[in-house]
């Protein structure tokens, strides 16, 4: 009988067994077929997985045609209007002033530490309106993907950027177009919109398939709208942030894939112009790489009669001194970027590249050649700066050999440079997977002047702070702020935001500090690598910092791109945001294989209890004769042999 | 003694065998419903028989053919004999596999002298276009019907050999066949006239080739008439909208400063005929300027013309490095019309496009099945004697929109076969497009629309059915039932004549049919098989199943061998 139980019990494993084996199978198909649903769940692609192979002879099968054009119809629809000929094609004499205009601009600022960072701005001007009710369907310079983005879903500024590195600002100054790393989009949407929220989602998503990124990641659990840190730079004093939205990516790998569509944004693309010089392969090969999308309306002019679309795109990169140049201090344009420059982009009305050589009055400490006689003064960022500038409409730029190969040679590696005055960090402290404490320390330089600036946190729910412990010292006293907007999160649905007014002192360090507890994440919020970290994004701090010279007012003068950025509202400050350091945080993390193995481990408990009480309940105990020993079994075999009687 | 010591273990067995068996009730009474009930997903009812009644599709196509007799062509006895409707049916079987019947119905409708003044009226001044246009005006048909006068043989209404005049509203005027004078007996009259009413019919609604084109999807189609099948493809496939995008490719901005007025071009010549199509699909048209977007392919030079070429055959690498360019509609998920007009750049020009008989496209464009057209346009002609680059060029829209024009209306699927021997069909009006020819594309949209949908929402009832692990939520079962509702509607409104209607339906069905399709709800669950359920229930269940499994065997050979017991001791 127990033979009997016991072959049974192993059919019965052999049999489950099997079952394993085919339903591992059977998993392999249905997952693939999950794969293949979500493949065909874009509608556009095909109706149906039926029709796609009904489909397919039909792409084989696609001819081209010539276009017979015999029929009457467009005879008749042009007698219709017989009355007013139309004209053979003639070359015009007057020429229709075109409602756009595109400019390009190269900034090379060399650096203190011999890096050498160069600015690229791209601006097409539309005059156009978006805003009311008519539908903008015809493009000439102006991107036809974005300007249906921005009817489509009714947007008054949009700011997206993407960067890889981050800026060292105590080593290279203040950057024109300040940048986090990851990616950045803030959205200023107009007050006819009704559902924000629904907007912003499918309007993230229609981004992250135009510029090949994850911004699709971006949800309620990231968004922010902040209240006083992102005013909008465009014309419009909307102040009613329910149309604001605000999100970063800190984690968010910019490569070759985003660049790519940035590119394809330019009139004159990669193929004419300053943009030729935009190769991935050396512009990855750098220490910071950011490139940018601003779009916003602008006046046209002072009265702000007519107003007009500016979509600026800008590339801001930092080659470094010993990966790129081989540690020697010489740079050009081929060597930057494998390329030189022999034409102006036919359709920019102007085509410029400035050198920043306010350092270098009488050439002591670089030389450019060739040599310029134009230069250019502008007060950026506070400061006045000088240029030689080089104008590539003008045929004489290119020189005798039809190529521009600017060279920049270092002579003396001294020099101090001007030191930023407003800073930036932010790190964590404490120890252990429970508790911590985020610090961000703001570092104001300016010798006498105190200002004020506005810092804004956007911290991810699963950190959550312990707001009663924020404290703000500088110079060892309690700073106490004039304005905090704090919104504290929801889990899984919203994020910290802590916006506050600060003032500076002068010449000082003020640090913020606030404590948090860590949370524990469901198993399948945990991301793909949960012990690399989790990532919290830059803290902002905007600020108008108190400036030396006069800054330029007048937001509708020509001046050179990269100082018409953030517009001057007075003449005595000018405007700075600072990003800090994205933090890493470590989250308890589980053993994934964890679940399996608690439900493996539970079954078998249960199973052994309620084995042993079963049998307790259905066997039938009785005493049984003592089986005899082996040595006895033995010894009646023996006997048995012999013809003796057994034991 | 002995028969107690024979008892006692018996009723110890006993008792087990009732824990085991008690333990085993509990078991399947309790525990297997209250897994399955807890265990289980939701699925909401799906009309599954009336889907499963719908994928046979069987349509019905019904034209209202009124026939009005002009004076001349019947007697005034044989009029007021005239049987006051005719309904005739002819049904084809499209493919027999799928079970797709279409039934053609034609109800004609035979009308007297009411209206022969009036035409008597331009038959003596012989002006067949305003004799449409009057007519028109007098009996206003409805979308989708057709009226047919007949004339007398002798009419000078027509030209001499024309015997059949399709006007540009619903109406055709027949003249009547020399072989059928005044005198001949009503039957045979009518008998003469049925074949060339149904024939006019098929120029003016539907053929049966029409209808199996548009059912492409589901037919196969036979593999000989290569010609059919190109024809059948060119056209775009149903969809509720479709953008429209011109793009001027400006291949040398340094030579050519191309200026187009698009938008006065869009206004005089594409708005007039989008607006006559707006029952059939929303139209939305954009237009950009694509610099330095070159052709995949080196045109040759033949020097022979002084010109350089394309050959047909190299036309189909034309298009995919401008493609990348060309961007789709990151706002709408239509599918996208392209027209490109292309000016060479002034190192390859001018260029030609070469038919597959080396002979110049007098009109320098050709067209892709469902992707749009393509025209050269050639400006050396225009650089002057000095050519002081870059040139500025005005380009003719007049020209160009011609093109483009005829390039929609084959993309739409508007253009249709030649019309048979001895038609005359009407020049189009300033709209592009006749009312016929509108009422035709209705035809073939709505069976195409019905016929997609029913695909589709057949196509998830069986995944559905496949898949048990699908969550079915409320709101899919409500649009997959307000497909298959709207479904039926369009199906009777097809029936019944209402072409407008039926079109209207079969819209709607598609939207709920691929809202329902492409819910992203329907792929939660599939990450969640049934075997990696069964993986984690098996350390559970078996330990628990083989014990009680292995108990209720024993119970049952135990009662065996009591019973063969038993039996022994009868013997």
């Amino acid at each position: 009988m127990a033979a009997h139980r016991c072959s049974r019990s192993a059919l019965l494993l052999i049999l489950c067994g099997l079952t394993l084996f085919t339903a591992a199978d059977s998993q392999e198909t249905t997952v693939n077929g999950g794969h293949h649903a979500s493949a065909v769940k874009n509608p556009q692609t095909s109706t149906e997985t039926a029709d796609q192979t009904t489909e397919q002879p039909a792409v084989e099968e696609r001819r081209w045609e010539a276009t017979e054009v015999e029929e009457a119809t467009p005879d008749d629809a042009a007698a219709d209007k017989q009355d007013s000929p139309v004209p053979e094609t003639v070359v015009l004499t007057s020429v229709p002033q075109p409602k756009d205009d595109f400019q390009e601009e190269l900034v090379i600022r060399p650096l203190h530490s011999g890096d050498i960072y160069a600015s690229f701005q791209f601006r097409t001007v539309w005059e156009t309106d978006f805003t009311r009710g008519n539908k903008v369907s015809h493009y000439r310079l102006f991107p036809k993907s974005l300007g249906q983005v921005i009817s489509k879903f009714s947007v008054r500024e949009l700011h997206i950027s993407f960067t890889q590195g981050y800026w060292r600002t105590m080593q290279w100054g203040q950057p024109f177009q300040p940048a986090p790393p990851g990616a950045e989009l803030w959205v200023w949407f107009q007050d006819s919109v009704t559902d924000v929220d629904s907007t912003w989602k499918e309007l993230t998503n229609v981004l992250s398939g135009i510029f090949c990124a994850s911004l699709n990641f971006i949800d309620s659990t990231n968004t922010v709208q902040p209240s006083a840190s992102f005013k909008p730079l465009g014309i419009g004093n909307v102040t009613d942030h329910r149309f604001l939205r605000y999100a970063t990516l800190p984690r968010e790998i910019v490569c070759t894939e985003n660049l790519t569509p940035w590119k394809k944004l330019l009139p004159c693309g990669s193929k004419a112009g300053l943009a030729v010089l935009l190769k991935s392969e050396k512009l990855f090969h750098s220490s910071f790489h950011s490139q940018a999308v601003h779009i916003r309306p602008m006046c046209q002019d002072w009265e702000c009669k007519t107003t007009s679309w500016e979509l600026r795109q800008t590339l801001n990169v930092v080659f470094d001194l010993h990966t790129s140049a081989q540690g020697k201090r010489e740079w050009s344009l081929f060597k930057m970027f494998s390329r030189t420059l022999t034409e102006a982009c036919p359709l920019a009305s102007s085509s410029k590249i400035y050198i920043d050589i306010t350092d270098n009055p009488e050439g002591e400490q670089f030389e450019v050649s060739p040599a310029t006689p134009l230069l250019s003064q502008a007060s950026v960022l506070g400061d006045r700066r000088t240029f030689s500038v080089y104008d590539l409409t003008q045929q004489i730029t290119f020189g005798t050999v039809r190529s521009l190969n600017l060279l920049i040679r270092w002579k003396s590696s001294e020099g101090d440079m001007l030191r930023p005055l407003l800073h930036g960090e932010r790190y964590v402290a404490g120890y252990g997977l429970q508790t911590g404490e985020i610090h961000t320390l703001m570092y104001n330089y300016h010798p006498y002047r105190s200002f004020p600036v506005l810092l804004l946190d956007s911290v991810p729910w699963y950190l959550r702070l312990y707001i009663h412990t924020l404290t703000v010292t500088s110079k060892g006293k309690d700073n106490k702020p004039s304005y905090i907007h704090y919104q504290p999160s929801k889990d899984r649905v919203r994020p910290h935001l802590l916006e506050m007014l600060v003032q500076l002192p002068p010449n000082s360090v003020t640090e913020v500090t606030v404590q948090f507890e860590r949370a524990l994440l469901k198993w399948t919020e945990y991301t793909p690598d949960p012990n690399h970290g989790f990532y919290v994004g830059s803290s902002v701090i905007s600020s108008l910092v108190p400036s030396i010279v006069a800054m330029d007012t007048n937001s509708t003068r020509e001046r050179p791109l990269f100082s018409s950025f953030f517009p001057c509202k007075e003449e005595s400050s000018y405007f700075v945001r600072v990003y800090t350091e994205p933090l890493l945080v470590n989250l308890p993390t589980p053993d994934f294989s964890m679940p399996y193995n608690v439900i493996c481990l539970t079954c078998t408990v249960v199973a052994v209890g309620y084995g042993s009480l079963y049998n307790l309940l259905t066997r039938s105990f009785q005493i049984e004769e003592p089986n005899p020993g082996l040595a006895k079994r033995i010894a009646n075999v023996i006997r048995k042999m012999r013809g003796v009687p057994p034991l | 003694a002995a028969a107690d010591a024979a008892v006692m273990p018996s009723l110890k067995t006993l008792r087990g065998q009732l824990a085991a068996l008690s333990i085993a009730a509990v078991v399947i009474l309790i525990g297997v419903p209250l897994w399955w009930r807890t265990t289980e997903t939701y699925r909401a009812w799906l009309p599954v028989s009336q889907i499963q009644e719908l994928a046979n599709l069987q349509l019905q196509l019904s034209a209202d053919v009124e026939v009005v007799f002009a004076r001349g062509t019947v007697t005034p006895e044989q009029q007021k004999k005239v049987p006051l409707t005719l309904t005739q049916d002819d049904e084809h079987v499209v493919d027999g596999d799928l079970r797709t019947t279409i039934c053609d119905l034609m109800v004609t409708k035979y009308e007297g002298c009411k209206v022969s003044n009036v035409l008597n009226s331009f038959v003596s001044r012989g002006h067949s276009v305003e004799a449409d246009l009057s007519l028109h005006t007098l009996s206003e048909s409805p979308c989708g019907s057709l009226v047919v006068y007949v004339i007398p043989e002798s009419s000078s209404l027509l030209p001499e050999d024309v015997d059949v005049y399709v006007g540009q509203r619903r109406t055709a005027l027949l003249r009547i066949g020399a072989q059928t004078r005044v005198g001949r007996t009503l039957e045979q009259l009518l008998s003469h006239l049925e074949p060339r009413v149904k024939q006019v019919l098929q120029v003016m609604s539907f053929s049966h080739t029409d209808i199996t084109a548009a059912l492409s999807d589901r037919v196969r189609l036979s593999p000989g008439n290569k010609e059919s099948i190109a024809d059948s493809m060119r056209a775009f496939k149903s969809s509720p909208g479709y953008e429209i995008t011109f793009s001027l490719l400006n291949p040398d901005p340094k030579s050519h400063r191309l200026h187009w007025d698009i938008e006065g071009a869009v206004q005089t010549y594409i708005q007039p005929l989008l607006r006559k199509l707006a029952p059939l699909a929303n139209f939305s048209i954009d237009s950009q300027t694509l610099y330095y977007a070159m052709l995949g392919v080196n045109p040759r030079f033949d020097s022979s013309r002084s010109a350089y070429t394309l050959n047909s055959d190299s036309l189909a690498h034309v298009i995919n490095p401008v493609e990348a360019r060309l961007g789709s509609n990151a706002a709408s998920s239509n599918p996208v019309l392209n027209f490109l007009l292309y000016v060479p750049d002034a190192h390859h020009s001018p260029l030609h496009i070469n038919d597959h008989k080396k002979q110049e496209v007098p009109s320098n464009a050709f067209h892709s099945p469902r992707w749009g057209g393509i025209m050269v346009y050639n400006v050396n002609d225009f650089y002057g004697p000095e050519a002081a680059f870059p040139v500025d060029i005005n380009i003719d829209m007049a020209k160009v929109m011609g093109v483009f024009l005829a390039q929609l209306r084959l993309l739409l699927g508007v253009q249709s076969s030649a019309p048979p021997p001895r038609f005359l069909v009407a020049p189009c009006s300033s709209a592009g497009i006749a009312d016929w020819e509108l009422d035709r594309l209705m035809w073939s949209r709505s069976v195409e629309n019905i016929a997609t949908a029913t695909t589709t929402i057949t196509s998830l009832a069986q995944l559905l059915d496949q898949i048990g692990n699908i969550v079915i939520n409320d709101n899919i079962a409500q649009q997959v039932s307000s497909a298959v509702t709207s479904l039926q509607l369009a199906v009777a409104e097809l029936e019944s004549g209402n072409l407008r209607f039926a079109l209207q339906y079969s819209k709607e069905a598609i939207l709920a049919s691929e809202r329902a399709f492409f819910d992203p709800s329907l792929l939660h669950l599939l990450y969640f098989p049934d075997d990696q359920k069964f993986a984690i229930y098996i350390p559970l269940f078996l330990p628990m199943c083989v014990p009680i499994l292995l108990s209720l065997l024993k119970i049952v050979s135990d009662a065996r061998q009591r019973r063969r017991e038993k039996h022994a001791k009868a013997d």
